[in-house]
C-alpha cells in the first residue's frame, strides 16, 4: 500500500532523512518510533503529500506523492502533530467542512459518524477554541478517519490525552487495522508494542531497525537473563551458580540480587533453583528478564550504538546497556 | 471550482466569528457616510462622484485589513498543513480565499447603496454614473484584494501582509506620477500600469473595456502569482 524507496529529505544543507526505505502492506499498522527530531514527522510530510522529497521516491496506493499527489491526498487521512484547527469554528461545522474537502457526498453524516467514533458527540456545538486539549486531539483524529481513507497517517496521535483518553485511542486505531493501513508516530515505547505489528525506528533520518515488536525484543536480546533474589546470600553464591551449566555470567547487585545471563540455547532455570535452594540461601523469587522495547530503543538511538552496524555488533551492544542498567531491566520485566 | 467556494464560505464564516468584519464595516461606513454628508454639504450636488474618488483611497487601507489574515493565518496556525493535504488544487485554495475577500467587500458596498437611494428620495441624480462608478468600486477593490491574497500568501505574519498589501497597492496606485519623471512611451507605461488612472472615467459614467480589462488582468495575475508562491513550498527541494 506504501512503498518508500531511497527517500532523502535536506533543509538546507541539514539532511532530515536519509535513504529511507519501508514498505507498509495494507491493512497493516506500522509504528514509527525516534526521538524528537529523528525524522519522523518529515517522513510523514512527505508521504501526505505536504512537501517533496530531495531524492528518492514514495508511493501510497501505487501513486507517486510528487507526480500524483493529488490521487495520493484522496486516498489518505493525515493527522499532522500540531493539530491544525480553525478554534472559531464549532466542531460539528469543522468536521463537515473537513468531509466536503475531502469530497464526502454527505458531508453532514459523514461528520456525525465521525464525532461518534471519537466521542465528540456531546462537544458538536462547542468552539473547537474552547475545547480541553485531548478534545482538540480528538477532533484532529476525528478530521483524519472523516472520509474513510484507505491509509491513515497519524503523526503522534495519543500526544496531550490523558491514560484513559490513550486507551481509546489505541483501541480506535487498533479497530482501523486491517480494513486500513495506518501509519503512526510515537516516541511512547509501550504504545507501540500494543498497537503496531511492526515497528520501525528512526534515528538521525536514517532507519536503525525494523521488525515486530516481539521479534526485536528477541532479536537484540542476544542472551537471555534471570533476576534472582535470594534471602541469605553466601560468599560463594556467585561463583556457584556460575558453575551452573548454561550460565554465562553472573552480576551482584547487592542485597542478595543476581543478575544471570544464560545462553539463549540453554534453560537453567530449574539448575538455578536447585542449587539456591539446596544450599538454603532462601529463594525469594525468580524471573526472566526481557529487553522491553525501551531499551531496545535507547540501545540504538544512542551515538555510538547507531553506529555500530546491525546484527552481532548491536546485540552485544544491548547486552552490555542491559547488564549495566538495572533498574531499567526491571521495567523491562514488569512490561512483558 | 466546488472546493474554491467550500473554502470561500468557510472563511466568511470565520470573518464573522471574528470581530475583523463588523470592525472594517463599522469603520468604512462611518467614513463613507461622513464623505458622503460633507461632500454632499459643500457640493450641494446630487451625485456620487466626488465620493467614489475618496472610497477608491479607503480601499488602499480598508483591502489589506480583510486580507492580511487569508493565507498568513493559516500558516501560522498549522491548517494550512491539513488543507494542503486535502484533494485540493493550489489555485482553488488562493481562489476561494480571495472570493470571500471579494465577497466581503461587496456586502460592504450595497450597505452604502443607501446613499443613491437618499439622493434619489431628496433629488434628481443620474443613474448611469452611479451605476458605473459602482462597477469601477467593485472592479478596482477586486484588483486590490487580489494583491493583498498574494501578498498574505508569501508571509505568516498577518502585519506583514498588511504592510506588503499596502506597499504593492499603493506603489501600484501612484505609478502614473511617474510621468513627472518620464516620456514618452514609457511615460504611457507607467499611466498604463496605474491603479487610480483606470478608475477615473468610472465615476464619469464610462465603463471603457480596456479598464476593465486591465482590472482583471491585476487579478489574474495576482492570484497566479499567488498560487505559484503556494505550490514554491512543493519544489523547495
Amino acid at each position: 500500500m506504501i512503498e518508500v524507496e531511497h527517500l532523502t529529505k535536506y533543509y538546507g544543507d541539514l539532511p532530515a532523512i536519509q535513504d529511507v526505505s519501508f514498505g507498509v502492506k495494507k491493512g497493516e499498522i506500522l509504528g514509527f518510533l525516534g526521538p524528537n527530531s529523528a525524522g519522523k514527522t518529515t517522513t510523514m510530510r512527505i508521504l501526505s503529500g505536504y512537501m517533496p522529497p530531495t531524492a528518492g521516491k514514495a508511493r501510497v496506493a501505487g501513486y507517486d506523492v510528487v507526480t500524483d499527489s493529488l490521487e495520493v491526498r484522496r486516498r489518505i487521512g493525515y493527522l499532522p502533530e500540531t493539530v491544525p484547527l480553525y478554534h472559531e469554528m464549532a466542531v460539528r461545522d469543522y468536521l463537515a467542512y473537513m468531509a466536503a474537502l475531502r469530497g464526502v457526498a454527505k458531508p453532514a453524516q459523514a461528520a456525525e459518524r465521525a464525532m461518534e467514533a471519537c466521542g465528540l458527540t456531546e462537544r458538536r456545538e462547542m468552539l473547537i477554541g474552547k475545547l480541553s486539549k485531548g478534545y482538540k486531539q480528538r477532533v484532529g483524529l476525528a478530521q483524519a478517519l472523516i472520509h474513510d481513507p484507505e491509509v491513515l497517517i497519524l503523526d503522534e496521535p495519543t500526544i496531550g490525552l490523558d491514560p484513559r483518553q490513550i486507551i481509546e485511542v489505541r483501541n480506535l486505531i487498533k479497530g482501523l487495522g486491517g480494513s486500513h493501513t495506518v501509519i503512526l508516530s510515537t516516541h511512547i515505547l509501550p504504545e507501540v508494542s500494543q498497537v503496531c505489528e511492526r515497528v520501525m525506528i528512526i534515528n538521525k533520518g536514517r532507519i536503525v531497525a525494523e521488525d515486530t515488536p516481539e521479534r526485536l525484543t528477541g532479536r537484540l536480546r542476544g542472551a537471555q537473563h534471570v533476576h534472582i533474589q535470594v534471602a541469605r546470600p553466601a560468599r560463594d553464591t556467585v561463583t556457584s551458580l556460575e558453575a551452573v551449566p548454561g550460565v554465562l555470567g553472573v552480576t551482584d547487585q547487592g542485597a542478595g540480587s543476581y543478575e544471570v545471563e544464560m545462553a539463549l540455547d540453554a534453560d537453567p532455570r530449574a539448575q538455578i533453583a536447585e542449587l539456591v535452594v539446596g544450599r538454603g540461601w532462601g529463594l525469594l523469587e525468580l524471573r526472566p528478564v526481557s529487553m522491553s522495547l525501551e531499551d531496545i530503543f535507547l540501545t540504538l538511538t544512542t551515538e555510538d550504538a547507531a553506529a555500530a552496524p546491525a546484527g552481532e555488533a548491536q546485540a552485544a551492544e544491548a547486552q552490555n546497556v542491559g547488564g549495566s542498567h538495572d533498574g531499567r531491566h526491571a521495567r523491562g520485566g514488569q512490561s512483558r | 471550482m466546488r472546493n474554491a467556494w467550500l473554502i470561500a464560505r468557510r472563511e466568511l464564516g470565520s470573518y464573522f466569528t471574528s470581530p475583523i468584519a463588523y470592525a472594517v464595516t463599522a469603520v468604512f461606513l462611518v467614513i463613507v457616510g461622513y464623505f458622503f454628508g460633507m461632500i454632499l454639504y459643500l457640493s450641494r450636488e446630487a451625485t456620487m462622484r466626488y465620493l467614489f474618488y475618496n472610497v477608491t483611497t479607503f480601499l488602499l487601507l480598508i483591502g489589506p485589513a480583510l486580507t492580511m489574515r487569508l493565507v498568513a493565518e493559516e500558516r501560522k496556525s498549522g491548517t494550512i498543513e491539513l488543507l494542503l493535504t486535502s484533494p485540493v488544487r493550489d489555485g482553488e485554495v488562493i481562489t476561494g480565499k480571495f472570493l470571500a475577500a471579494l465577497l466581503l467587500w461587496l456586502a460592504m458596498l450595497a450597505l452604502t447603496l443607501v446613499y443613491p437611494l437618499l439622493l434619489k428620495a431628496f433629488g434628481n441624480p443620474d443613474p448611469g454614473p452611479i451605476f458605473a462608478g459602482y462597477v469601477g468600486l467593485v472592479l478596482s477593490g477586486a484588483a486590490v484584494l487580489a494583491l493583498g491574497t498574494l501578498a498574505s500568501t508569501v508571509t505568516a505574519n498577518q502585519i506583514v501582509a498588511a504592510l506588503l498589501a499596502f506597499g504593492l497597492s499603493l506603489i501600484l496606485w501612484l505609478t502614473d506620477a511617474m510621468q513627472n519623471l518620464v516620456s514618452g512611451p514609457l511615460a504611457s507605461f507607467f499611466s498604463y500600469l496605474s491603479l487610480s488612472v483606470h478608475f477615473e472615467d468610472f465615476p464619469k459614467g464610462v465603463i471603457d473595456t480596456k479598464d476593465v480589462i486591465f482590472y482583471l488582468s491585476v487579478v489574474a495575475a495576482a492570484l497566479f502569482i499567488a498560487t505559484r508562491m503556494l505550490e514554491a513550498r512543493r519544489w523547495k527541494g
